[in-house]
């Protein structure tokens, strides 16, 4: 079935998508990982769209994100642009009227869309996600200079080259630490990732 | 001297090490002993968060565990934005949700550490407001910043989502902290509008707006610099002006500092031991006074 075209450039409409591939679960399965068990209360009122600062940039709006979830378009939602847009600054959660909090929805987007392969491995945002996850699997702090290369070593050398000025700028201002810094019982910070992301991400 | 467990983040050690200087100066001074948790790790930040959004509760949890066994007050001061968010949704989620509490009681189990429950987990900026006091800062002022222009921006998540010390919209600590130190506080409606976080690594375009935005009104108001209490909001702002400028054809020249070099300042501290020289854009003048 193909779906309207939208006006707007890079904005879609409610995709049309046929009853065979809708997920009715989907959403109790966000509702059980974000703990939202609210979504079902909301009334599309478009608050959150309109308290979100990124929302210009998203090729389906918060209001609409929340919308396909209960309809079970868990494929277009998972595989969308939007929910990487998310900079989890919490307007919508502030604001929502039904008290709804649409950044924890969002963070279960993000996690199904990884743990499912949704999101494309070289896209810059589950690049830096992923490379965050294991860097501080690594030492149990995050490394910035290990999190910038390996971002870069996901997504193409070429942004490692537009990171080298940045890079450079930090480490002459001693705002860049040379080596890693690593927990001492590691260990534990691994255990706790191993037995908490069940294999979420996958290397 | 009060004291308190300190958590200074990933940042604390690394790109915001500049805002760890100051804090440790400004601290005993003020009659604070902010004692760092042994052996702490990455609170998840919201990174982690979005991998996996249990992960960074059990993370945050080994960290609340820690300043829990050391004993003494169960305060747990931060100074990074993110990790106060964060350490506090832990803290919120172990007390509000009985799965997420059984997960975090067994996955602590199996380190060999429990968590009962019993920390509070505090910014650096309640604490100086609300313990120490702005009738205790503003006497112990040795230099007033008098005429200095300052635009407070809060960022995101000092006052969300919510919890009993800020306003999730239209916050005022800073305000009255700086305003204690002398100096001129403009109005500042974006004052906790978003710098655009982690999107500054993944979305550079959008989150240059967002950068450009906070910037422009501090400029618009005349401010001499932007005033934060974040790592990330700070490095957004300065690392990230110059880029801004090119896309834009702006002409901001904008110093940001941290609160506590601020009130370091005031205090009497020099601008180099508080660490103004480690910023993209030079604090000029600001660091004189």
């Amino acid at each position: 079935m193909r779906a309207v075209q939208s006006q707007v450039p890079g904005r879609g409409p409610l995709p049309v998508v046929g009853e065979a591939d809708l997920d009715g679960k989907f959403v109790v399965t966000v509702m059980e990982l974000s703990g939202e068990d609210g979504l079902l209360g909301c009334i599309q009122c478009g608050t959150c769209t309109g308290s979100c600062q990124l929302s210009s940039w998203m090729d389906y709006t918060p209001r609409r994100i929340v919308d396909m979830v209960r309809k079970g378009l868990a494929r277009e939602v998972l595989a969308s642009r939007a929910i990487w847009y998310c900079a989890s600054c919490y307007y919508c959660t502030v604001r929502c009227p039904r008290g709804i909090k649409l950044t924890e929805v969002l963070y279960a987007l993000k996690s199904l869309a990884l743990a499912r392969g949704y999101a494309e491995p070289g896209a810059p945002a589950p690049a830096f996600y992923r490379t965050f996850f294991e860097v501080v699997g690594r030492y149990g702090r995050l490394y910035e200079p290990g999190l910038m290369i390996g971002v870069a070593l996901r997504s193409g050398f070429g942004r490692l080259f537009r990171l080298a000025p940045l890079g450079l700028g930090m480490l002459r201002r001693g705002k860049m630490a040379l080596l890693p810094e690593r927990v001492r019982a590691v260990d534990e910070v691994r255990a706790l990732m191993e037995r908490v992301s069940r294999g979420l991400v996958r290397r | 001297m009060r004291r308190y467990w300190y958590y200074p983040g990933c940042s604390g050690h690394a790109s915001a090490r500049d805002y760890q200087r100051s804090v440790a100066l400004i601290s005993p001074a003020l009659g604070l002993d902010l004692v760092e948790v042994e052996d702490w790790n990455c609170c998840g930040t919201t990174a982690m968060t979005s991998v996996e959004p249990r992960l960074s509760v059990v993370l945050s949890a080994r960290n609340l565990a820690l300043a829990e066994e050391a004993g003494g007050r169960a305060d747990l001061v931060v100074t990074c934005n993110s990790c106060y968010a964060i350490l506090r949704r832990a803290q919120e989620q172990y007390a509000r949700r009985r799965e997420v509490r059984a997960e975090v009681d067994e996955a602590l189990a199996g380190i060999g550490r429990r968590y009962s429950g019993t920390v509070r987990v505090r910014h650096l900026l309640e604490v100086l407001v609300r313990d120490v006091g702005l009738d205790a800062l503003r006497e112990r002022v040795r230099r007033p910043l008098s005429g200095l222009r300052l635009a407070p921006y809060y960022g995101c998540l000092l006052g969300r989502p919510r919890n009993d010390f800020e306003d999730p919209e239209e916050p005022l600590s800073m305000d009255r902290l700086l305003e204690a130190t002398g100096a001129t506080v403009v109005r500042f409606d974006r004052k906790s509008k978003c710098c655009g976080g982690a999107l500054i690594t993944t979305h550079e375009e959008a989150a240059l707006e967002l950068v450009r935005e906070v910037l422009s009104e501090a400029a618009a108001r005349e401010a001499r610099a932007v005033v934060t209490a974040c790592p990330m909001c700070q490095f957004n702002l300065d690392a990230y002006q110059a880029k801004v400028n090119a896309a834009f054809g702006t002409r901001l020249r904008l110093p940001v500092l941290y609160f506590s070099q601020v009130l370091g300042l005031s205090l009497g501290f020099g601008a180099s031991e508080l660490g103004l020289g480690q910023r993209f854009v030079p604090v000029g003048g600001v660091g004189k006074l």
